[in-house]
């Protein structure tokens, strides 16, 4: 097994035209498993830790750059406040160990339907910025996944960044577990309020054989809290509508019956958790419009 | 080869180190294990030394139609491949009670993942990557995976043409071992009744999970012989099976103990100690093997899954009148401690109560399941959980508090058990139960902060974000339990000890030497403490423990203060008896109080039993070594009768009592344990920080078994979560506060008075956890572990 240490991102791009099926490494908590379960066993294995940039991130006006290997831990430090939704998402994923080495660009790079930053970069309407010798592109998280762990990266590229839209409002995330730490999701739902166009997205995790979102309930809230003057008036949301909505969720999912947990079971679950986390994030943005009201 | 490994036993003693028994002595090992420090087994090395790897049957039940493993031995860096066509002797098999387990697959695989060929190279991934090679033609053949198939009409049997000692008297060959115990007369008691409640449980199998996987080292001897070091939990056995495998005499596989992460009765069976003496004696080179954590899960027995069938009766007043049950466990493919677990299930299964007129069955199948064996509680965990759910349910169905009517029903000293053996020692039932009852109750809705969002942390969930209150229920449950101490049954259940006391640089030195498997519980540390208290030492030296000396019994049944702990002392005071003897010869001119007074050894001296200093130990001694080697026994158990079941069975019996207070998600069925009081009688706390921390880990241990952890064992037989990621132990945040309060009424057959404390505390865990789940939900929950679908009904 060849290992590359590239030292900037321009070597690292070579390296990686050069030897496409080379496995990137960046903190190893996904790639050292399949290598010593020799589930995988690569060539070459390109190390991209030299590389300070993919661990800086950058907070601007409308948009958080954030280099692939941030750490999860770095996130629930520095980002809650610009990301809560995806802060809220690293600090539900494995033990303050992982949270040292991982990174959103390695759930990104395994694209497993239980990585659990998924829900949260869907519900943030993300993009994900890749690199190749050829240049480089932009892809929408909405076209980011493809298959059961695969995502859209041609052999030759390599992920840069995520540029995630600064909350504009109250952002959620929920995951069931059947620990209390430490747990691979069962299930696992991302909620964000976008106020200023006044849409809703989501994100489901472990319940399809991609990460997906619930359009047809985030179109129906959406409508809902249009039609009810919500976003102006402030007022709760009326038990029927989060039922539905809830519902739209659970209908949303795609999820089978495996070792932890029963499809149907996940389908009650996402409901759950879409009615939660939405009266969450509801009372929440109540709570800030009264006070900006106030002010 | 002593360089290779360091173990507890031969490191000095830290603070506080020099204390008798009754004192908090700090671990010997403590701090390397936190600091990562201790040397495992795993971490062994030796020069020259080669890798083994064993290739396992991925199939359940399968004909071994070829092997080939001409492409493997063709593989450069591989220096043997053995199958069980190379096993040296016509002694093919092993097994704890049956030697019915065989070395390498005789022709049939019996279970997913058994040992079908070994590889020695020169190194670990060459090895494995041989074995990959290795092309094994397997015929599958349908499973017996549950009672229904075992004993069906045509139910292929596992081992036909039984001749263990239990063979004649099952009723079919897939039975390992069937116990009744028939007492009174539970049917005319019956009509005595005024309620009669039923019920159906399951407990599912349950895994050691100890953190340090099977690994050994096996070195050749020049003469022929064997070296081998190992982690396991009773070196003696271990060496009894081995022997005759390799054609050795037991004298030339000489046998040292190596660094155990942990046993919990996972190590009770043999694992890769033949395979790497066979490799080691076939290469002439020493061989080193090491489970992943994969291979772990199919590498010991595990916890016998059990159905259980029970019928209470209980007058108005609230006294029991009889009860019948039938416990079916699961033993697996070969018997390993099945027998004895089926004897632990029936003795056990009336708990802590008296009920007069029973009817009792457990048997243990043979199945094409994994192996089941030793775990921690034995046969008793299983019974626990069922008639504990029984008292709720009684206590329910006659309108009374749960807690009064266990007491009202509890055991005392003097109480006949079920196979007529009076409990002869303190069986403090009552009193356990009403210490946790009357521990105040943990604050409501921890996770509530002024103002703030809540603290997840302290909600089911965790950390996942699941609620932040919304659905929570608090429940409160009760339960406690018995367990035996000891080996049982009839069973020669003997610990020796070497004691050697000598001056070392003008000070008296104390070394005491035995094959107790020092795996977590303290052992070491208590040693140290007796020798201290019978010679009145300070310098302790701890020989590693090896099969030099005789056999100290297994680190397994709650037996190792008591009988090693008791072997020590008893080899202290003859030695304490010789330095007297020498003292008398050579001072006991000089004060007649040699002659006429009762003396003991303290603090370096010979004192009278009035204080007065008669002689320097050292002194005494001069360049005389008192070396005494003797073995301790507890008093004689008998078998239980195999029609009835009576006997006296059991050598001492452990209580214990927990309150667990849950607090439940009843939407999305998420659990978060927030206290699990315990109360124990230990006869006499040695150490009381080991006590403390035995009982917490036994209740950990059971809370796991309660809401998390299970081996998952599909229709086909085949293990579906062999890894920690889906095999789930609690973490520290599913760790609840854990009260203990522990009750010292001695045992006048145990020295000191002791009681064995490991496994009580595993017992009343599980069902009390359970019973608090049932509490905030109301749901009837017949089966752990619980899982949310169990509690959402999805
Ligand atoms: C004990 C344990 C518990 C875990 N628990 C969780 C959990 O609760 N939730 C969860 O979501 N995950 C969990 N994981 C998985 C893992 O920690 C996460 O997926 C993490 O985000 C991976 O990040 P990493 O930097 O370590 O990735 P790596 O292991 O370095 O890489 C992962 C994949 O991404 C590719 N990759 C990495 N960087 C790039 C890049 N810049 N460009 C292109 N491809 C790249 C790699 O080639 C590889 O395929 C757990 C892992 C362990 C070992």
């Amino acid at each position: 097994m060849d290992f590359l240490r590239p030292a900037s991102w321009e070597e690292a791009l070579a390296a990686k035209a050069e030897h496409p099926t080379a496995v990137p490494i960046a903190g190893g908590t996904d790639v050292m498993v399949e290598i010593n379960f020799d589930h995988r066993r690569p060539d070459v294995l390109l190390d991209l830790n030299r590389i300070g940039e993919l661990h800086d991130w950058e907070v601007g006006e409308d948009t958080v750059r954030l280099g692939a290997s941030v750490s999860y831990t770095r996130i629930i430090e520095n980002l809650r406040s610009v990301l809560p939704g995806l802060a809220t998402a690293s600090h539900t994923v494995a033990s303050p160990q992982i949270r040292n080495r991982g990174g959103v660009g390695g759930n990104l790079g395994c694209a497993s339907p239980a990585g659990d930053a998924h829900p949260a970069l869907l519900a943030s309407g993300c993009e994900v910025e890749v690199a190749s010798v050829r240049g480089t592109r932009m892809i929408p998280i909405d076209e980011f996944y493809v298959g059961v762990k695969r995502n859209a990266l041609a052999p030759d590229e390599l992920i840069r960044a995520i540029h995630l839209p600064r909350a504009d409002g109250p952002q959620q995330f929920s995951k069931v577990g059947t620990r209390n730490a430490m747990v691979i999701a069962v299930c696992a739902f991302g909620i964000a309020l976008h106020p200023s166009t006044r849409t809703v997205r989501t994100g489901i995790g472990s319940a399809a054989p991609t990460p997906i979102r619930a359009k047809a309930a985030e179109e129906f809230l959406a409508a809902a809290l249009e039609e009810g003057g919500f976003w102006d008036n402030g007022k709760i949301i009326p038990p029927a509508v989060a039922r539905q909505f809830a519902e739209l969720v659970s209908g949303a999912a795609n999820p089978i019956d495996d070792v932890r947990g029963s499809a149907s079971y996940r389908r009650h679950a996402l409901g759950v958790m879409a009615r939660r986390t939405l009266g969450w994030t509801w009372d929440e943005y109540r709570g800030n419009e009264r006070s900006a009201r106030c002010a | 080869m002593a360089g290779t490994t360091r173990t507890p036993t031969n490191l000095t003693q830290g603070a506080k180190a020099d204390a008798g028994i009754g004192a908090s002595t700090l671990r010997p090992d403590g701090t390397l294990k936190v600091t990562g420090e201790f040397a495992y087994s795993s971490d062994m090395w030796h020069e020259d030394m080669l890798w083994g790897f064993t290739l396992r049957s991925p199939h359940a039940h399968a004909r071994i139609l070829s092997v080939d493993t001409s492409d493997a031995l063709a593989q450069a860096g591989v220096y043997a491949v053995l199958t069980h066509d190379d096993l040296p002797t016509e002694h093919k098999k092993y097994g704890l009670e049956f030697t019915d387990t065989p070395v390498l697959a005789d022709g049939v695989v019996r279970h997913h993942g058994e040992p079908v060929a070994l590889v020695a190279a020169d190194h670990p991934e060459t090895a494995r990557r041989a074995a990959a090679k290795i092309k094994v033609e397997y015929e599958e053949l349908p499973v017996v995976h549950d009672e229904a198939s075992a004993l069906a009409e045509d139910a292929p049997l596992l081992h036909p043409g039984r001749d263990d000692h239990h063979a004649h008297e099952v009723p079919h060959p897939n039975i390992v071992h069937r116990q009744p115990i028939i007492r009174g007369d539970a049917n005319a008691a019956a009509r005595r009744a005024d309620v009669i409640v039923t019920g159906e449980y399951e407990v599912g199998m349950q895994d050691q999970a100890f953190l340090g996987p099977e690994s050994g080292l096996a070195v050749p001897g020049e003469d022929g012989g064997v070296d081998l070091y190992v982690a396991t939990q009773w070196l003696h056995s271990d060496l009894r099976q081995i022997a005759p495998v390799l054609g050795l005499p037991e004298e030339k596989v000489r046998m040292t103990l190596s660094g155990v992460g942990g046993a919990f009765g996972g190590r009770e069976d043999l694992s890769m100690q033949i395979h790497a003496c066979l490799l080691a004696l076939r290469t002439g080179k020493p061989v080193k093997i090491v489970y992943n954590r994969f291979e772990s899960f199919f590498g010991h027995v595990h916890r016998h899954p059990a159905k259980l069938w029970y019928e209470h009766g209980a007058t108005r007043d609230g006294k029991l009148t009889h009860m019948k049950c039938r416990i079916v466990l699961d033993g697996g493919a070969y018997a390993s401690a099945s027998p004895a677990v089926v004897g632990n299930a029936s003795s056990l299964s009336v708990g802590p109560y008296v009920i007069e007129d029973v009817e009792i069955e457990a048997v243990a199948l043979y199945t094409n399941n994994p192996p089941c064996g030793a775990m921690r509680g034995f046969g008793a965990v299983q019974a626990c959980f069922a008639y504990e759910a029984q008292m709720d349910k009684v206590a329910a169905e006659l309108g009374m508090d749960p807690v009064e009517f266990r007491q009202l029903n509890a055991m005392t000293q003097g109480t006949i058990m079920p196979t007529g053996q009076v409990v002869d020692s303190p069986a403090p039932v009552a009193e356990l139960l009403r210490r946790v009852k009357a521990l105040p109750l943990p604050p409501e809705n921890q996770w509530e902060s002024a103002g703030q969002t809540a603290d997840v942390r302290a909600l089911p969930g965790g950390l996942s974000n699941t609620t932040h209150g919304e659905g929570v229920v608090r429940g409160v449950g009760y339960a406690v339990g018995i367990k035996n101490v000891g080996f049982s049954e009839g069973f020669d259940d003997y610990s020796t000890a070497r004691v050697r006391l000598e001056v070392v640089a003008g000070e008296p030195v104390a070394t005491v030497h035995t094959a107790m498997a020092e795996v977590g519980q303290g052992g070491v540390t208590v040693h140290a403490q007796i020798a201290r208290t019978e010679l009145g030492v300070q310098q302790v030296t701890i020989h590693p423990a090896d099969t030099q000396v005789g056999s100290a019994g297994s680190t397994s049944a709650s037996r190792q203060t008591y009988m090693t702990g008791g072997a020590v002392k008893n080899t202290c005071e003859a030695v304490r008896d010789k330095a007297l003897q020498l003292g008398r010869r050579r001072f006991g001119t000089f004060h007649p109080a040699w002659a006429t007074a009762e003396l003991l050894l303290e603090g370096g001296k010979v004192v009278t039993d009035g204080g007065e200093v008669l002689a320097d130990l050292a002194d005494v001694l001069g360049d005389d070594v008192v070396d005494l080697e003797l073995e301790f026994r507890h008093r004689p158990t008998e078998a239980f009768d195999i029609v009835t079941g009576q006997g006296f069975g059991h050598v001492q019996y452990s209580f214990a009592a927990h309150r667990a207070v849950v607090e439940v998600d009843t939407e999305l069925g998420l659990v978060k344990v927030v206290e699990l009081a315990c109360a124990q009688d230990v006869g006499k706390a040695l150490n009381p920080l080991s006590v403390v921390g035995q009982i917490q880990g036994g209740t950990t241990q059971g809370l796991g078994l309660a809401v998390m952890e299970e081996i998952i064992v599909d229709p086909k037989s085949k293990v579906r979560n062999p890894s920690f990621t889906d095999y789930l132990i609690p973490t520290i945040l599913d760790t609840p506060t854990i009260p203990v309060d522990v009750l010292e009424l001695a045992d006048d057959h145990a020295p000191y008075g002791l009681r064995g404390i490991g496994e009580a505390p595993t017992l009343s865990s599980t069902p009390a956890v359970v019973s608090a789940i049932r509490a905030a939900t109301g749901l009837a929950l017949k089966r752990v572990p619980v899982r949310p679908e169990h509690i959402t009904g999805v």
